[in-house]
């Protein structure tokens, strides 16, 4: 009698457990609004509905997200996390568990994935260099030491595929942009850019993976590599751009992700200075400069670009402005709470979600109205990714 | 003879302040500093503090630099480099604690 009672406790517990445990069951949909919230400070990520505005599953053990991103399989069913400790995780959205995880290097810093598809990439820090890895498996293919000409290692950064079956990536510390054709991926073909100019931060590619933009950090000015030259020579652009200010301290590094286009203007962070820089993409010329509340991290352009939105850096983090892409006037300023990290449109661009650090939450507002339209929970929720990446060059 | 007392209540009040300003941080304050190494300087050196763009703060790695030289790092950055002065946020007691703790491994 004891016996049986006891058997039948463990097969209710077993079966709760089962219930209540978010791999049970894998959903049956289409991934198209799905996304990922990384928790930075608790190795997590949530899977998120963009459509329902909800939390689906949430997914452990990914180790130090701090600065972490993320790239989507082409059938965006699955989310590649490049976690700092050098940890790849690939993640199934739909049935929201771990699938596959390598610790690929000591320390790491992004990533991408190429055109076809078929590789993933990780740009690291120690050692430096990138890992190319199997999608489907996460086997190592390929790897890409990154040493200067003295044989030092560098610190890789702005990593981004390009069309032909490339990557692109730029080495902080010798100051250098590499291209590394994949096309067959035991041999890759490694062009080298030197002396590019000081401690290039970070980069970008734009959609049409024409132009590939590295920012510098040493040097007022950016970098520009025209791909679709049989012979690119990288040239400066908005050089000197505060000249004659004082730089400020920067609390944070921005990021040049994503491609704040509208028309012929191009929307980008000035280090060290409360400004949007505004560049012309036909003359490659400073276009104008739009005073801000602080110094930007992240310069985004809506879907279509009628605005461009803009966080700032520690300590004037609680706060995000709408710049008017037409006018080149902030035309509204929220205050979404403390530690603004990152912001990520929904496909279309009809609501824009907002991570905000310190209040343990992400906001959901209305790119129309800039009203609330939701929030949902997060622990220090960081970088807000969606599957519509997928599809998109440099992304 | 009262101008005098007052010269000195005056005197005496000034070097209270600054007592006061100097004193090492409290609870409240510790919890403060640990929640910025945890969460802003991490950005740089990481949340493990075993670096990033900046390089690793973990015990091993600093057992060998003279604390006045860590410390004024925090305070004044480090030129030619992305490390920015903490000055003006954090007092030279916040930044000697930061030091300490950053010793011990709190919080790892």
């Amino acid at each position: 009698m004891n016996h049986s009672v006891s058997a039948r406790l463990w097969l209710a517990i077993l079966l709760l457990a089962v219930a209540q445990s978010p791999s049970a069951a894998c959903l049956l949909r289409g991934t198209g609004d799905l996304g990922v919230v990384i928790e930075r400070a608790s190795g997590s990520v949530q899977v998120v509905d963009t459509t329902a505005r909800s939390s689906l599953f949430r997914v452990t053990g990914l180790g130090d997200l701090s600065h972490a991103s993320v790239v989507f399989s082409r059938d965006a069913r699955y989310a590649y996390v490049f976690g700092r400790d050098g940890g790849l995780s690939k993640i199934d959205l739909l049935c929201g568990r771990l699938d596959k995880r390598v610790m690929q290097a000591g320390n790491s810093i992004g990533g991408a994935i190429s055109q076809d598809g078929r590789l993933v990439a990780v740009s690291n820090y120690t050692p430096g260099g990138v890992k190319v890895f199997d999608a489907a498996t996460l086997d190592q293919v390929a790897d890409l030491p990154a040493l200067d000409d003295k044989g030092h290692s560098s610190k890789v950064v702005g990593l981004v595929d390009a069309p032909g079956q490339r990557f692109v990536y730029t080495l902080y510390d010798a100051g250098e942009i590499r291209i590394a054709d994949m096309s067959d991926p035991h041999a890759p073909k490694v062009e080298r850019f030197r002396d590019i100019g000081r401690q290039p931060y970070d980069a970008l590619i734009t959609p049409d993976g024409r132009n590939y933009i590295a920012g510098l950090f040493g040097e007022d000015g950016l970098v520009r590599l025209d791909l679709w030259q049989d012979k690119p020579v990288p040239q400066r652009i908005l050089d000197h751009y505060g000249r004659g200010e004082k730089k400020l301290p920067v609390y944070k590094m921005p990021h040049l992700e994503g491609w704040a286009v509208a028309g012929r203007r191009i929307f980008l962070p000035a280090v060290g200075h409360h400004e949007v820089l505004v560049m012309d993409s036909d003359s490659w010329q400073e276009a104008g400069r739009i005073p801000v509340h602080g110094q930007p991290v992240f310069v985004e352009a809506e879907p279509g670009g009628r605005h461009v939105w803009v966080n700032f850096a520690h300590p004037l983090n609680d706060t995000v402005q709408v710049i008017d892409t037409q006018t080149l006037k902030v035309i509204a300023t929220l205050k979404p709470g403390k530690a603004v990290l990152h912001m990520e449109f929904a496909p279309r661009g009809a609501a824009v979600w907002v991570s905000v650090r310190d209040d343990d939450v992400v906001r959901i507002y209305d790119t129309t109205t800039f009203r609330e339209l939701a929030h949902l929970p997060a622990e220090k929720p960081s970088g807000i990714f969606f599957t519509d990446r997928a599809h998109r060059v440099g992304l | 003879m009262r101008m005098t007392f007052d010269t000195l209540l005056l005197i005496m009040t000034a070097a209270g302040m600054a007592a006061t300003a100097g004193a090492a941080p409290d609870s409240a304050r510790q919890s403060e500093l640990l929640y910025l190494l945890n969460q802003d300087c991490s950005a740089c050196h990481g949340m493990t503090r075993k670096g990033g763009l900046g390089p690793p703060l973990l015990p091993s790695s600093l057992r060998d630099r003279p604390t006045r030289l860590l410390v004024t790092t925090i305070l004044d950055g480090r030129p030619g480099t992305p490390m920015p002065p903490w000055r003006g946020e954090l007092s030279e007691q916040d930044a000697q604690w930061l030091v300490e703790a950053l010793r011990r491994g709190e919080g790892l």
